[in-house]
């Protein structure tokens, strides 16, 4: 058992508020990632959750016991770091010991867990070596093998992949998800990649300006986020915002004018809002298509053939939007085209950039990872 | 030099072989800053060079013409010997250098760890302050540290001589180790203290071991100081810890300088610190540019 709680944490250096008041309830065995643009607050907030840095006011709870005083080691807490921060001077096997050395383990038993961990890792052939002689994959492994064999209750990653090159960040991923399978922990992570958090987390903490913007599933943010700030920051490409105005509410949806003059009923209940309110209307790169009986009509700026896809910048009025289409679409630059988009998918953003609600709940929003195993593993057991 | 040397490739091409004009300036910068440093470095070593063949030179020559050519002879250097023990004056230095060295790493590594990982707003004015202790001349503090001494009866002691070379080195040693850690990352601390290391496991399991270069070179440099220091170990001993600054001192005596032996008590001086620097240049140098490239 493992959990964690953050109650109003606030962190100032000197008169700078960095955290502003975050609450956040971590399950047992959950992966949760924290993300946010560069400067949110996400890498204070994991340091503050391993005691390297104090939290100005607010409660951290692991376990259901308050650990504000407790020091980093005592907290039953291990971290990755970014920098992986291997002991330059000792050997694989000294680096992945040292937290043993330290608490007098005999050396037998240290090697005993020092090996149980390699062996999970790979590790083994490696052991004798020091950090300046493994590649970086090997390095970040290490650094996790020294996690492991301290047998923590909660794993704390900072970003710590982002030193890796894009082939082995995704293998890494990869080995990430079947070590939290394997070692049944709840792990924390931190990352501005959104495509990591979407792959690897069971909860999703979008973190901007010190502050919680949403907690949810991948799946929830992606379909149903709070706000201008979610919406834009999950999904890649990302989202397109497109002016529009309300015409009227009804019980089926609401119906807006597009650019263009065409209206469209899309499934959000806008009611309390009166016609002619501005909204933005929100639709994924995904979510739009060309269609030449399509209600707006823009300029293709630029065109990027991915192959399997193509990437169309369209110039409608002042904002450029993005449009995922087919591998094999004919159009060039400065061709005229036509698009849609599915109002199924849509969301509507009010004045404050927050998003008004959906009528249907996305039937994904609520899946949570494991949820994606095959029902073999049911049949196993 | 042949700078200009044209050759043919017999077989291949009959046009001649020319350096490029960039590769020939190059090569005369390099020739040019070869002279030079050849250059300062005769004239820095000069003086010593003179002063041993002085050694080797009975007093008649000494003060005589310059010369190179004369037969050398030990007599200065068993005169020397005679008069004053030079085996007490060697382990007076050995033992005040290596012993205000180690007292100022010792005082000076926690200081210094405390500025470089927990600094505060002052941290940057307490360093200047300190160093700028070092611009003050010493005599303008010799009589109250001279009176200070008398009162508690450290005035030709040692541990009197330990204590003043001590502070007088601190800050230059503070600021060396603070520069050192400094470029130390801080994550492999914070790394340390996740695996439940103590203040003290820390410093001792990987701070030393991974700034041990840094370490080294800076109390090298303490060492070499203070065994060339003659301005406190002239003034505050007289003959029971009288270092070899004292000792080569003693020989300009009121019954006039005798050159000879003069140089003879300074090449023994010197010779101690010379082997110990050239033994360690290596890692002298390895320590002053440690950090400079990751």
């Amino acid at each position: 058992m493992a959990t964690l709680e953050l109650k109003q944490i606030t962190k100032s250096f000197d008169d700078t508020h960095v955290i502003k008041g975050v609450d956040l309830e971590v399950n047992d065995r959950e992966f949760v990632v924290f993300v946010g643009p560069s400067g949110c607050g996400k890498s204070t907030l994991m340091r503050m959750i391993a005691g390297l840095e104090s939290a100005t006011s607010g409660d951290i709870l692991i376990d259901g016991a308050r650990m504000n005083e407790v020091g980093p080691a005592d907290r039953g807490l291990a971290m990755v770091f970014q920098s992986y921060a291997l002991y330059p001077h000792m050997t694989v096997e000294d680096n992945m010991g040292f937290s043993m050395r330290l608490a007098g383990v005999p050396k037998e038993k240290r090697r005993e867990k020092v090996l149980e961990a390699a062996r999970i890792l790979q590790l083994e052939p490696l052991l004798e070596r020091k950090p300046k002689a493994l590649s970086g994959g090997q390095r970040q492994r290490v650094a996790i093998g020294r996690a492991i064999v301290r047998n923590p209750s909660i794993f704390l990653f900072d970003e710590p992949l982002s030193n890796l090159d894009a082939a082995l960040r995704v293998q890494m991923r990869i080995e990430l998800a079947r070590l939290h399978e394997e070692l049944d922990a709840t792990m924390i992570y931190v990352t501005h990649d959104q495509i990591e958090a979407m792959t690897m987390a069971d909860k999703i903490v979008v973190l901007q300006g010190g502050e919680v913007e949403q907690v949810g599933s991948p799946m929830e943010l992606y379909h149903h986020p709070r706000n201008r700030f979610v919406a834009g920051f999950i999904g890649s490409p990302k989202m397109n915002f497109i002016d529009v105005a309300l015409v009227s509410t009804a019980a089926e949806g609401s119906t807006i004018k597009l650019p263009g003059g065409e209206t469209r009923q899309v499934p959000i209940d806008g009611a309390g809002l009166a016609g002619g309110t501005a909204l933005e209307l929100g639709v994924r790169p995904e979510h739009l298509a060309l269609d030449e009986q399509g209600p707006m009509e823009g300029r293709i700026q630029v065109l990027e053939r991915l192959g399997g896809q193509t990437s169309l910048y369209v110039q409608m009025d002042d904002s450029l939007l993005t449009i995922m289409a087919d591998g094999d679409v004919a159009y060039r630059v400065n061709d005229s085209v036509r698009f849609g988009f599915s109002a199924d998918r849509a969301h509507l953003f009010d004045a404050e950039g927050l998003s008004l609600p959906r009528l249907h709940r996305h039937p994904l929003a609520g899946l949570r990872r494991q949820d994606n195993r095959a029902p073999t593993d049911a049949v196993d057991q | 030099m042949t700078t200009s040397r044209t050759q043919s490739v017999p077989g291949v091409s009959a046009s001649p072989v020319k350096r490029s004009p960039l590769t020939e300036a190059l090569l005369n910068r390099r020739l040019w800053l070869g002279v030079l440093g050849w250059t300062v470095a005769l004239v820095i070593f000069f003086p010593i060079f003179w002063m041993v063949l002085t050694g080797f030179k009975t007093e008649a020559e000494a003060i005589a013409d310059p010369s190179l050519i004369f037969s050398p002879t030990l007599e200065s250097y068993a005169e020397v010997q005679s008069r004053a023990g030079y085996a007490k004056f060697a382990i007076n230095s050995v033992v005040v250098a290596f012993g205000s060295t180690l007292l100022a790493l010792l005082i000076a590594i926690p200081a210094a760890y405390s500025m470089a990982f927990l600094p505060t707003r002052r941290t940057k004015g307490t360093l200047l302050w300190m160093l700028s202790t070092k611009m003050l001349p010493p005599v303008g503090v010799l009589v109250p540290i001279y009176l200070l001494f008398r009162d508690v009866g450290l005035l030709d002691t040692r541990t009197g001589l330990i204590i003043v070379y001590t502070l007088m080195n601190l800050p230059i040693v503070v600021w060396m180790l603070y520069t050192f850690f400094k470029d130390m990352p801080k994550d492999i601390l914070e790394a340390g203290r996740m695996d439940g290391a103590g203040t003290l496991q820390e410093v001792i399991y990987l701070l030393l071991p991974l700034t041990l270069p840094g370490i080294a070179s800076t109390g090298l440099l303490s060492v070499i100081l203070s065994w060339n220091e003659a301005f406190w170990s002239l003034n505050l001993t007289s003959s029971q810890a009288a270092p070899l600054t004292a000792y080569i001192a003693s020989f300009s005596s009121p019954e006039g300088l005798f050159w000879a032996k003069l140089s003879a008590a300074s090449t023994m001086a010197i010779a101690p610190i010379l082997v110990f620097g050239w033994l360690t240049q290596k890692q002298m140098v390895r320590g002053l540019t440690f950090g400079a490239v990751k």
